[in-house]
């Protein structure tokens, strides 16, 4: 007997006590089927504007920078300028979303764009979020060509454009769209939240940022468009 | 993990004399429960949420062969394996053969409660594979030949000035005059050392917080972003899990999250959430090639359809023991084996017996507190009575201790019997305690070796209170 | 003193095997804060001990021979009243547990609504919420886990207590943390329960209080233990003592001079 059936059947008998096998399997499909919601916390259920107003103080407490611009035009510009803020090189590396893609990078022609997977080299990464979720300050990205996960992992800064209109309320909402895209039952291969820079408090309990992932997380939130 | 739970006692011993241990410890108590205070007050759906999460729990595990099967049929969609491993031996070799098909040489490795477990670590370096802990805790612990000794924070116990004396040892290709006295420093050069490793590895191994069984996808929440490092970067990503990390759906995981982090570092979210499924797709730029979930049994599904059952609705977020006076007193080395505290107590003798595990139950006051903080309500000292009538039936406590309870539960029945004993006993005991207090007691030696034992006012109140009923008797008539 | 008159309400005292055999005051102060009540007390003399030390020590055979003539001895009284968090949890909440169906099932159920720990009965049910009673000085007051997480006692004793003129609360840090006393875990394992009621007195110190106050003798009489074990001149009593105005027996750990 393999260990799947091993396992399985020592399942079976012990929950046999309840309801007949087709019951239960019925139940279990029905359930996963209608995924129903629970608690869902009053804290995002908020008007568009104080919904976003709280993602930004979310974002800051858990030591994300959020910069919030007019359109997405004002994108490169504010890329730049972080770049020159921090004495960093003017590169990053981005992958092909398409409304980054359509962003005005000619306005800052000494910035040098890499794209495709991230390398350990890179020092900047830029990415545009799926959403962001006001309940906790976090932006939510997912895996393939528009955005490599590389790009949210190995360069120290990440710099992550999100709308303000794909600001959200929690989780659950994200859920839901991620059904819509990918289609019921199925997901990208990767789908990240991320709620600030990478940290620990590994040695003697003491907060640091930077541990393995990026050490700064900054959102640039395009209010426009 | 080598088993020293049966030592418990000695270890307890040695952890009190430890003032290092001691010291590191006050972290737990103000850090932890702290946080977890605070975060549980700003949020007010937070106890409904609680009950959220233990009832997702129970409707798992009350269908957990037909959840796994569903999880299953979707990881294999999606273009996975799953391997079902019933014992420990069962999943190491599992994971050396994936290891193996890919000439893996070196391993990188998320935090796995489960991987200690199984004890991966010792049987992949003995077959040759170099398992490198990503997670700086699990990391820094590898560097000592420990073991963790908190399932959140692992190396808790230790002092900064510990862990820079290990990496000076250890990472001799570094500058010997380079300057280690500030936490950050350690964390950069952490940092610098396990990045290269990420790079090197053939397969990543991380464990898994919660398995989806809408979507077929493994879940891990981390600080750090090393399990994230750990499984793009690699041809390989393997999932350790043990079978009871299963939720039904994404709705259901969304209230587990809620309460995970939050019960755990008193954060409301980690910093990275991570839902993986499947390998890369045609046209990912990166992403693993390969695919393998691990689930563990192990013991567990015994516990199913037993009182022990609601044991497995545990997430690991480590409030109990943050919470336990014990563990704040003992550190979680003394529990002897891979999960300390109050859930160690529980599920250590369902997984390696009560025969060794015996005094894990049996060291606690009871006094509720790991049970008033459990995200899922799990009854945690009911479990541990549970452990303590099993053993008390197989007679595996102390013989003495056994006789002095039939005795006092022979009088404790017998009413008039107990009234003679102790209106004879009390007295004569009272006389002894000439200045109301007992420096040394025979019998009371565990009681008498720390403390004085108050002596008994003179009479038992039950003979003093029929005499002055009596009196009032007699004064009526 | 009271709000209401009840009529002829009967409580059975429980009055615990450790107050019985240590510390009788205990009892006598009970009866005394509980007919000041307007309730006539009756102590029956069938009762021995709650269970609790076979029942923690997993013997479950003799803590349901025990629970059994408990619940004889006591369920035909109107109220079952107990000057300890930790018996009266064990009548109210694990009573029940033991008995799945059946007439035990019934019986226990019926008993343990009726079922309190002193100082939550006065101020719950009783409706009392000031004592006449004069104890100058500053007081601290430790709560024992069992009446605080099983039967939510924490507001009920300092309400009683704020009213006792002349006293001042000195609160501890830490004051809901365990003492280590948990019946046989302080004599199964000494040096942890050691630990634990070391850092314990500590609170007691840093809260500059003279007089250390519980609901619960075997939490006392740990503490008390260690208190004078130390050297310390910290005064410990059963809170039901000071609220009776019965102070005039030695301190727990204490003789006359």
């Amino acid at each position: 007997m393999s260990g799947r059936e091993a396992i399985l059947n020592r399942l079976r008998v012990a929950l046999r006590e309840g309801k007949d096998d087709a019951t239960r399997e019925q139940a279990v499909q029905a359930r996963i089927a209608a995924a129903p919601r629970g608690v869902v916390p009053m804290r995002g259920r908020l008007p568009d504007d104080d919904r976003v107003t709280l993602f930004c103080a979310m974002a800051q407490k858990v030591s994300a920078t959020v910069e919030r611009v007019g359109s997405s035009a004002n994108v490169p510009g504010a890329v730049a300028a972080y770049l020159r803020q921090r004495n960093l090189p003017a590169r990053v590396r981005m992958g092909a979303d398409a409304r980054l893609g359509a962003m005005p990078w000619n306005t800052e022609p000494s910035l040098e764009i890499d794209s495709g997977r991230a390398q350990d080299e890179d020092l900047a990464g830029v990415s545009h979020a799926i959403a962001g979720i006001a309940e906790t300050g976090t932006v939510v990205l997912h895996s393939g060509q528009d955005n490599p996960t590389t790009v949210n992992f190995l360069p120290e800064h990440h710099l992550v454009v999100v709308r303000a209109k794909d600001i959200v309320g929690d989780l659950e909402t994200v859920f839901d769209q991620v059904r819509q895209t990918f289609g019921k039952g199925h997901m990208p291969r990767t789908l990240n939240f991320i709620t600030g820079p990478s940290r620990s408090a590994d040695i003697e309990q003491t907060l640091l940022l930077g541990a393995h992932g990026p050490r700064a997380l900054h959102v640039i939130m395009v209010d426009g468009d | 993990m080598e088993i020293r739970s049966p030592a418990f006692k000695e270890n307890a011993r040695a952890a009190l004399d430890d003032p290092q241990l001691r010291h590191a410890l006050e972290h737990v108590k103000s850090g932890f429960i702290v946080k977890r205070a605070m975060a549980a007050e700003a949020l007010p759906e937070f106890e409904k949420l609680r009950d959220s999460s233990k009832a997702i729990k129970d409707e798992t595990l009350a269908n957990l062969d037909k959840y796994l099967e569903a999880y299953e049929t979707k990881v294999t969609e999606s273009g996975g394996h799953v391997h079902w491993a019933e014992s420990a031996a069962d999943a190491r070799d599992i994971i050396l053969k994936i290891c193996q098909s890919v000439g893996a040489k070196t391993v990188t490795k998320g935090k796995s409660m489960i991987s200690e477990e199984i004890e991966l670590n010792d049987f992949l370096e003995g077959n040759g594979v170099q398992p490198v802990e990503t997670d700086l805790g699990e990391y820094i612990i590898q560097l000592r030949g420990e073991h963790p000794s908190h399932i959140i924070a692992p190396a808790v116990h230790l002092a900064r000035s510990q862990v820079e004396a290990d990496f000076r040892r250890v990472h001799t290709h570094l500058p010997v005059d380079r300057d280690l006295t500030e936490p950050v420093t350690l964390l950069s050069e952490a940092r610098k050392v396990l990045r290269a490793k990420y790079f090197q590895a053939d397969v990543g191994i991380t464990g898994a917080n919660f398995l989806v069984a809408e979507t077929g996808t493994s879940v891990i929440v981390t600080n750090e972003g090393n399990g994230d490092l750990t499984q793009i970067l690699p041809k390989v990503h393997i999932v350790l899990a043990s079978i009871e990390k299963i939720v039904p759906t994404l709705s259901d995981l969304s209230q587990v999250l809620r309460v995970l982090a939050r019960s755990a570092t008193g954060q409301d979210m980690s910093v990275y959430t991570t839902l993986s499924t499947g390998p890369r797709r045609a046209g990912d730029p990166d992403g693993p090639e390969q695919y393998h979930v691990v689930l563990l049994d192990n013991g567990r599904s015994s516990m199913i359809g037993t009182e022990f059952q609601e044991m497995l609705r545990c997430i690991r977020c480590g409030a109990c023991m943050n919470h336990c006076p014990v563990y704040h007193a003992v550190g979680g080395h003394t529990y002897g084996w891979v999960y300390p505290g109050p859930m160690g107590s529980v599920l250590t003798p369902s997984l390696i017996g009560v025969d060794k595990a015996g005094h894990l139950p049996n060291a606690s006051t009871f006094c509720g507190r790991c049970e008033a903080v459990c995200p899922v309500r799990i009854p945690l000292p009911k479990m541990m009575r549970h452990w303590r009538e099993r053993e008390f039936s197989r007679r595996l406590n102390p013989a003495t201790q056994r006789y002095g309870l039939k005795a006092w539960a022979f009088f404790a029945r017998r009413p008039r019997l107990y009234r003679l004993a102790t209106s004879i006993g009390i007295p004569v005991l009272s006389l002894f305690g000439g200045r109301g207090r007992f420096k040394s007691l025979p019998l009371a030696g565990g009681w008498t070796r720390h403390r004085d034992m108050p002596a008994p006012e003179g009479r038992t109140f039950m003979q003093e209170w029929k005499q002055r009923e009596a009196q009032k008797q007699g004064a009526r008539i | 003193m009271n709000q209401q008159t009840p009529q002829s309400r009967r409580v059975g005292l429980f009055v615990t095997c450790l107050v019985d055999l240590f510390r009788p005051s205990i009892g006598f102060a009970s009866v005394k804060l509980l007919e000041d009540a307007g309730y006539t007390v009756d102590v029956p003399m069938a009762q021995t001990c709650c269970g609790q030390p076979a029942y923690n020590s997993g013997d479950r055979e003799d803590t349901i021979a025990i629970a059994r003539k408990t619940i004889e001895t006591f369920e035909d009284y109107d109220y079952i009243v107990a000057p300890s968090g930790s018996c009266a949890g064990m009548l109210k909440k694990h009573y029940p547990a033991l008995f799945k169906d059946g007439d035990w099932a019934e019986r226990a159920k019926a008993f343990s609504a009726k079922v309190y720990e002193l100082t939550s009965f006065l101020t719950d049910v009783a409706g009392v919420d000031h004592v006449d009673v004069v104890h100058p000085g500053s007081v601290t007051y430790h709560d024992s886990c069992s009446g605080l997480r099983e039967l939510g006692i924490r507001e009920q004793p300092r309400k009683l207590l704020k009213s006792v003129d002349g006293l001042e609360i000195k609160e501890m840090p830490e004051s809901d943390v365990c003492c280590g006393f948990g019946g046989t875990f302080c004599v199964k394992y000494p040096d942890i329960s050691n630990r634990i009621v070391e850092d314990k007195t500590d609170s007691i110190r840093q809260s500059g209080a003279k007089t250390l106050l519980a609901g619960d003798l075997g939490c006392l009489m740990n503490m008390a233990g260690k208190l004078q074990r130390q050297g310390s001149d910290v005064e410990v009593r059963h809170v039901a003592e000071v609220l009776a105005g019965m102070c005039d027996t030695p301190a727990i750990g204490r003789r006359k001079d």
